[in-house]
């Protein structure tokens, strides 16, 4: 058993505009089962934050508890970390962002993490529009207490050992566009072509962004009758559009039919170059996105790729009018007015 | 692109960098592990098999398996694979009972050996233990051919030449006819051998032909003329001042010799610049290790002397211009010309074939450059019984590919003297063996050594330069050894994919230390080059590709930077792929006698 991936690396690998290869974006190695799909979301993340050409120690990852928490300590084993409690991610994180605006946040859960015990914690943060990434590395099972159903879980799945689930499950995309995230999307770890610009986009995007991101168990729910099994993913995917995340203007190279390109121009200077691979989506409109998402859901299909985007989002510090500097900037007399000062408040107030 | 056929042993081979460069084709890898297991002897047989003189070659073998080596592209400097070989045989047991047997009862066949050098040597070896009746001719005392006569003492201590000859020929069916020099072959022929082999070298030095050289010619010497002379203790002494012209190996050892035997003042004068120089980059360091400087682009022009004494030389200083198709020519620079004083000049600038003793009237052909004309594989002359190698064959080479010759030489007499078609070659004997133990344990250390490769030690030169006999290289003790071993990255365990195992989970690719893996749409091969994870830039080294995966695509591996690891196959949940041993013995008469040692 190796503990240590070698240091020897390809003398041809690319670096990005910080002179960074992509191999000093690594965490340690992964403890995960071997073939999880949560590591290919862990390799999808360190390809976004190497390609975006971000200083790891400006990354804040937050998780709860399950393997798909676990893994930031796979990925960017520079940058900040906090493996909270389990399902509470959402507060913790956003407390740090409401502490310090200045990093870029980046949430890691599951779907037990998410939607079952953490499905409170979840919707406040959609909600509130916490300036962040929230992954939900979703593989229907509860994987690190071996491989109960989860709220994802579809209705008529089958477990390992055969049990059926009868339960509804929780679709987070759909409740995401209900609650107001700004960018949504699905993917799946088996399709990195797709994941790496999401997370791009995502990880640029100065609102929440939500991507659901189904990630195959292979110990508890990769077998024939699962609906989260590579497989069946593989089988059921519709992606809906091709998203290029564009850094610094560069012109469109490939020809393109009128309308089959959209360009969404992002506050952070990036643009979402989006190719539409079905004529009658737009991302741009939330409720025909949710009545898309429904249809289609109801006709067997894992809809995934960019799913709705607002180009002009809004998050927690601009509806609160928080100060803008971090508070561990500011100093006593600033963050401690005193009483003279909660007297004035109070007065306001009454 | 075409998915790649694995069932040809040449595929896996060529993945092992050093072996595929070698021209025995030593499994290195294998014995290289054996080191770093303490195997010493066992290790020592691995090269014996196949490189015959592992304690020789291990202090002077030109190793073109360094440069091949794989850990020279992922870091700076290559495995030290030829002085770990000396380590084999210095810290070796006893192994005379361990070398292949000679049987009492005799074949009835009966060959002759022209020269007692490695070549020879190594026909002997392989041909005695299938009971034939071998007898070696050399014009000198002793055998080991250049590598004893040439080849300078404090480079190679006369013992392990003594101890590595005497393993072929003081154990039955050689007979040594030593202070022998063969005059004629016609003769030869005649005495009723089955078969002859001419392994008798490249043994003529190129003079030195400038006004002066004539009058001068007291001091003057040809260089492996006057090194034989040396190694014979003949020769004890030389001037204050020398110069040695030439860039090769034997212009340095003629330097270091001179700088033990007298010489204050020693420089290396070359016509080429520097960086051509043919001698190896770490002789051309040793000598200047020693206050040796090297003149660059300087042409001879004249030998000065007065009253028949040599007094110095005159170079006119060039320049190197090359033409569109980038030849080089040297060009008068059009500084002054400049002089140099000595006492002794020694001439190393090239060495050629010779065989006088050749009757040209008995069918055996030569070409325009006077060598013989041979099949290049089964090293037959025009006459069929007559075969040649080593630097007789195709002109001035060295020691390992004299050795290879001697092997290949051996399979062709054997098949010739045994009546049947010497074209018709042997296979390689080739072993895949998992290396799987358990679940994430292998059978081979794959930990991946990030050390930088470790300097042998050397005498203190101003121990070293008080004797031609000192050695000035002290090999790797056990443990530098060990750390030196520790950096070979296994070449020869193989990453071997099952595509109707994999799930394309990604695994193997998000795992892969180098991102020597991708799954990609089939492309032809210069397309698919540019579109892996990493690009596979090196077109010297082979893409592996596979098909017959559920989503069409195929898997392509860049062998070039692999470094064996086995994360690829320790992130596998489905036993895709699997790390497993290729062993490859190139064809020998021997092969099969031996029993398999480490494996
Ligand atoms: C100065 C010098 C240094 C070298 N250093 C190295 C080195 O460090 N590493 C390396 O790999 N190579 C080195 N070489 C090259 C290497 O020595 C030769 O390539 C190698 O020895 C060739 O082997 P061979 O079997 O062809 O015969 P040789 O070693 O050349 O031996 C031929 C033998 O045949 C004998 N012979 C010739 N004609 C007759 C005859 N008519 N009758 C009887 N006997 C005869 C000669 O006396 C000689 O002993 C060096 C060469 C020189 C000149
Ligand atoms: C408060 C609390 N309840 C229950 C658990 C037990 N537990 C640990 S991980 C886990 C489920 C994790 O599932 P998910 O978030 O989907 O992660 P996965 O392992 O599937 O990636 C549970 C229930 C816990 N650690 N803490
Ligand atoms: S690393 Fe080892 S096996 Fe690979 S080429 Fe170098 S010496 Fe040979
Ligand atoms: S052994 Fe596998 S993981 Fe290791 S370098 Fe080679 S291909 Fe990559
Ligand atoms: S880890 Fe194994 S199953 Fe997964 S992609 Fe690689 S070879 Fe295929
Ligand atoms: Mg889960």
């Amino acid at each position: 058993m190796s503990y240590l991936k070698p240091a020897l690396k390809h003398p041809g690998l690319p670096k990005n505009k910080l002179g960074f290869t992509r191999r000093d974006y690594e965490g340690s190695i992964s403890t995960l089962c071997a073939g999880c799909g949560h590591d290919s979301i862990s390799a999808s993340i360190i390809q976004s934050v190497w390609e975006l050409g971000i200083e790891p120690h400006r990354v804040a990852k937050v998780s709860g508890i399950g393997c798909s928490s676990k893994t930031p300590d796979y990925f960017l084993s520079a940058s900040h970390g906090f493996n909270s409690v389990h399902g509470r991610m959402p507060s913790v994180l956003t407390g740090a962002n409401l502490a310090n605006r200045e990093l870029i946040y980046l949430g890691v859960s599951g779907d037990g993490d998410s939607a079952s015990i953490g499905i409170g914690q979840f919707a406040h943060l959609m909600r509130r529009g916490v300036n962040m990434t929230y992954i939900v590395e979703n593989n229907g099972v509860y994987g690190l207490t071996k491989g109960q159903f989860s709220a994802t879980s579809d209705k008529g799945s089958k477990a390992k050992k055969g049990a059926i689930n009868t339960d509804e499950p929780i679709d987070l995309v759909a409740m995401a566009l209900q609650l107001g995230a700004t960018y949504v999307g699905r993917s799946f770890s088996g399709d990195k072509t797709q994941l790496v610009p999401l997370i791009m986009g995502a990880l640029s995007h100065q609102g929440v962004a939500l991507i659901d991101c189904i990630s195959p168990c292979v110990a508890f729910n990769n077998h024939e009758g699962s609906t989260k099994s590579y497989d069946y993913v593989r089988e059921h995917n519709e992606s809906v559009n091709k998203l290029d995340v564009i850094l610094g203007r560069a012109p469109i190279t490939a020809e393109y039919a009128p309308g089959e390109v959209t360009e969404v121009a992002q506050h952070d200077g990036s643009v979402l170059r989006l190719r539409k691979l079905h004529e009658d989506y737009d991302p741009t409109d939330r409720v025909a996105a949710m009545n898309y998402l429904a249809r289609h859901k109801a006709m067997g299909e894992i809809v995934t790729g960019l799913l709705f985007v607002d180009p002009d989002p809004e998050d927690l510090h601009a509806s609160l009018g928080t100060v803008a500097t971090p508070l561990n900037q500011l100093n006593d007399d600033v963050l401690v007015p005193g009483a003279a000062a909660l007297e004035k408040l109070n007065a306001a107030l009454r | 692109m075409k998915p790649t056929d694995l069932s040809s042993p040449s595929y896996f081979h060529k993945v092992v960098d050093c072996q595929w460069a070698c021209p025995a084709h030593t499994p290195v890898p294998e014995y290289i592990r054996l080191i770093s297991a303490g195997r010493y002897t066992d290790a020592y047989m691995v090269n014996w098999e196949s490189n015959v003189f592992p304690g020789i070659l291990g202090r002077t073998c030109d190793r073109p398996c360094e440069p091949a080596c794989r850990r020279g592209r992922v870091e700076d400097e290559p495995v030290a694979i030829c002085r770990l070989k000396r380590v084999a045989a210095d810290n070796k047991d006893d192994v005379l009972a361990r070398l292949t047997p000679i049987p009492a009862q005799k074949n009835g066949k009966r060959v002759a050996l022209i020269g007692a050098g490695p070549s020879s040597l190594t026909v002997a070896r392989d041909l005695a233990p299938l009971g034939y009746d071998v007898h070696v001719f050399d014009a000198e005392a002793k055998g080991g051919g250049f590598m004893w006569s040439q080849i300078p003492r404090f480079r190679l201590p006369e013992s392990v030449i003594d101890e590595e000859v005497g393993y072929i020929t003081n154990r039955g069916g050689v007979t040594t006819h030593y202070n022998t020099r063969i005059d004629s072959l016609k003769g030869l022929l005649a005495e009723g051998y089955d078969a002859v082999f001419v392994g008798c070298g490249a043994p003529r030095g190129r003079e030195l032909d400038v006004p002066g050289a004539q009058e001068a010619a007291a001091n003057i010497h040809l260089g492996i003329d006057w090194l034989a002379s040396v190694s014979f203790e003949h020769t004890t002494s030389i001037g204050k001042r020398v110069i040695v012209l030439g860039g090769g190996n034997t212009a340095m050892d003629c330097c270091r010799s001179a700088r033990r035997l007298g010489g204050e003042q020693v420089s290396v004068v070359v016509r080429s610049g520097f960086e051509e120089m043919k001698a190896s980059p770490w002789e051309k360091e040793d000598a200047m290790h020693e206050g040796i400087p090297i003149l660059n682009f300087l042409v001879p022009k004249q030998v000065l002397h007065t009253a028949g004494r040599l007094t110095g030389m005159v170079f006119e200083k060039v320049k190197a211009e090359y033409d569109d198709k980038g030849r080089r020519k040297l060009v008068p620079s059009g500084e002054p010309d400049v002089t140099i004083e000595c006492d002794d000049v020694l001439v190393a600038i090239g060495q050629e074939n010779a065989f006088p003793w050749i009757e040209r009237d008995i069918g055996l052909e030569f070409d325009r450059w006077g060598l013989p004309k041979l099949n290049e594989t089964t090293l037959q002359s025009t006459v069929p019984n007559v075969f040649f190698g080593g630097d007789a064959a195709f002109g001035p080479k060295n020691i390992i590919w004299a050795v290879a010759h001697g092997h290949e030489a051996a399979v062709s007499i054997d098949k010739f003297c045994q009546g049947q078609d010497v074209t018709e070659r042997p296979d390689p004997l080739v072993k895949m063996a998992s290396q799987k133990m358990g679940i994430h344990e292998w059978s081979y250390d794959n930990d991946v050594s990030i050390d930088l490769r470790f300097k042998v030690p050397h005498a203190d030169p101003s121990e070293s330069l008080r004797s031609i006999k000192a050695e000035v290289e002290l090999g790797y003790d056990r443990e530098l050894a060990f750390k030196e071993a520790q950096r070979c990255l296994n070449c020869d365990v193989q990453t071997v994919f099952a595509a109707n195992l994999c799930i394309e989970c990604d695994g193997c690719v998000d795992i892969c230390p180098t991102d020597s893996i991708t799954f990609t749409p089939n492309e032809e091969e210069d397309a698919l080059r540019t579109a892996l994870k990493a690009p596979a830039i090196n077109k010297h080294q082979a893409l592996y590709v596979a098909d017959g995966l559920k989503t069409g695509r195929v898997m392509v591996k860049d062998e070039d930077v692999c470094l064996h690891c086995g994360l690829c196959a320790e992130r596998c949940p489905t036993g895709a792929w699997d790390m497993q041993k290729f062993f490859l013995e190139t064809a020998k008469t021997t092969n099969g006698a031996q029993a398999c040692l480490s494996r």
